[in-house]
């Protein structure tokens, strides 16, 4: 578009003479502040009370307790689903968790600042930013079919690891890196070795950081669809074994969704999805709490 | 009698920049020896090396020597670990582990491999009164150590320190975050510390130095200028440097 040249305008009088007034600039941007929050609060309320209207007529016992029966109807419940999303989050976090400490304890205890950590690090931050779509191809291509593992809970958690890990590995390390450092000082002051200082000292004081770190990952486990699409199949039968294939909440919300008329299921799926998440986050933090007055990381209550 | 630990011409460097110079004292055994001098001249840097604390820090050089009973505690074998219980240290800010008050203390302990419990109590009981914090903390020792005072948590860092039995003690100004009542309380514990430890502390509290100490030595700008019994240093310095620095004309 082009630009018209304006000519040079005598400033109006208002602007000359009185200015606006800092209590007025500050008015404005309260209230600018203010809409802002209530159109998200809004939002919320909204969608949530949306997927409440839709989905809570289709909460039953029977649509919890029985397996989904498949056919453009949608009939059935959800209960095969839920149990294999929770079988998929545990094995997920198994691996993940270890594998994801390990290397943030080499980059912020071992590595600190060499060429090396430095790649590693750059990679995990760009790693962080791919759609999950490529891991789940690469989890195809790696799991599904190189390694023979066919669509399976393996597969898919697998695929999870990958593409969870920079975000654990990233978020663990900051919690390391927050512990003080008069902590290690008077650790090896004692007479301990690195190791012992990091297993006892370190990662106690970081584990608050590191919960943190698994319930955001965990979150992504249970609200990722495209890579667990190509990676587990859709089977609604229960998984028998790490290598048979199965649905997710997220998943069997996209398929009630895209395949059938069920669209209020879709939503009472998505229901169940939010209640699970809230239940885990308040167990994992409840764990958090205990650990941390028990080993006396908090001050007080 | 021999000096429990001895400098021997150290001088030290962070990269270029030099923060001792050809440093030589004797730190004798079970008495009290401390270090003044204005912040900046190199006093926590020379405590430092006293158990190789001075290792964290990267890109640094030493020359000179240092000896615990006679020995170099850098000679090529000697192991550092095993240096740093004899040596023990307690820092400018008081660093209590974020765990309970009995962890705090068992845990030099529990990492030398001892996990018998009745033992490890003893232990923790008797480093506590040592450190003069037992009557108050005997009732929480399940509580976390971070809920103590400032002062309490110094004595923690003691108890803590005490419990893996060094033979040094090494403080680095212990008492500066700490009120004149926890003060005097430390002050009267290295008395009772030095019966059975060797104690080096650092200090910019004149009257704690000349209340608290038998040998003293003056820091300036990396230097060692006055070392000597803390009466003479106090009564009749031999440098003028170190007179206008103990009558408070900088510093
Ligand atoms: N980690 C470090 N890296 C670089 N220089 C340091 C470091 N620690 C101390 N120094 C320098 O060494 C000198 C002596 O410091 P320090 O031993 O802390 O003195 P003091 O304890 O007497 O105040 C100071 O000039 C200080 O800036
Ligand atoms: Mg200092």
């Amino acid at each position: 578009m082009d630009k018209e040249i304006t000519p040079l305008q005598p400033t109006p009088a208002w602007r000359s003479t009185q200015k606006v007034s800092p209590r007025v600039t500050q008015k404005i941007a309260f209230t600018v502040i203010w809409i802002c929050g209530v159109i998200a609060i809004l939002a919320l309320f909204v969608i949530v009370g949306y997927v409440l209207v839709r989905g809570g007529r289709t909460i039953t016992p029977e649509f919890l307790f029985t397996a989904p029966e498949g056919g453009i109807s949608g009939e059935g419940g959800i209960a095969t689903v839920i149990v294999t999303t929770i079988m998929l989050m545990l094995l997920t976090v198994v691996i993940l968790t270890p594998l994801g400490i390990a290397a943030a304890i080499y980059l912020s205890e071992y590595a600190r600042d060499n060429w090396f950590s430095g790649v590693i690090r750059y990679g995990v931050d760009l790693l962080a930013g791919v759609p999950s779509i490529i891991f789940g191809l690469f989890g195809y291509v790696v799991f599904v079919v190189a390694l023979h593992f066919n669509f399976s809970l393996l597969s898919g958690a697998l695929t999870l690891v990958a593409l969870e890990l920079p975000v654990m590995i990233r978020t663990v390390e900051e919690a390391l890196k927050a512990v003080p450092h008069s902590y290690r000082e008077a650790s090896l002051a004692l007479g301990c070795t690195k190791w012992q200082t990091i297993r006892q000292v370190i990662l106690p004081a970081a584990i608050p950081g590191i919960v943190t770190s698994i319930i955001l990952t965990t979150g992504r486990t249970l609200s990722e669809t495209a890579a667990l699409y190509v990676t587990m199949g859709g089977s609604s039968a229960l998984p028998t074994s790490l290598f048979s294939g199965g649905r997710t909440l997220a998943l069997h919300v996209y398929y009630l969704a895209m395949d059938t008329t069920a669209f209020d299921k879709a939503m009472g799926t998505g229901i169940i999805l939010i209640v699970l998440i809230i239940i885990i986050n308040l167990i994992t933090h409840r764990i958090s709490r205990w650990y941390q007055k028990r080993m006396g990381i908090k001050e007080t209550e | 009698m021999n000096p429990k630990m001895q400098a021997i011409n150290v001088s030290f460097y962070y990269g270029k920049k030099q923060a001792l110079k050809n440093v030589s004292v004797d730190i004798k055994e079970n008495e009290i020896t401390a270090f003044i001098g204005p912040s900046g001249s190199g006093k926590t840097t020379f405590l430092r090396l006293l158990n190789r604390m001075d290792e964290l820090v990267r890109g640094t050089r030493l020359e000179g020597r240092l000896l615990l009973d006679g020995e170099n505690i850098r000679g090529t074998g000697r192991d550092v670990v095993e240096l740093r219980r004899r040596v023990g240290m307690v820092f400018q800010q008081p660093n209590p582990f974020p765990k309970t008050i009995f962890e705090n203390v068992a845990f030099g302990r529990r990492m030398l491999g001892m996990s018998h419990s009745q033992k490890l109590e003893e232990i923790v009981e008797k480093s506590l009164r040592e450190a003069a914090l037992w009557d108050e903390v005997k009732d929480d020792l399940h509580h976390s150590g971070l809920a103590l005072s400032g002062g309490q948590q110094q004595r923690l860092c003691i108890a803590r320190m005490l419990a893996v039995e060094p033979e040094v003690i090494l403080m680095d100004e212990p008492c500066s975050g700490l009120d004149p009542i926890s003060t005097l309380r430390i002050e009267e514990l290295m008395q009772e510390l030095k019966k059975q430890y060797t104690i080096a502390i650092v200090t910019h509290n004149m009257q704690q130095a000349a209340r608290a100490s038998d040998w003293c030595g003056f820091f300036l700008l990396g230097e060692m200028l006055e070392y000597g019994a803390t009466g003479e240093i106090f009564s009749r310095p031999q440098n003028k440097k170190t007179e206008d620095y103990i009558s408070g004309r900088f510093g």
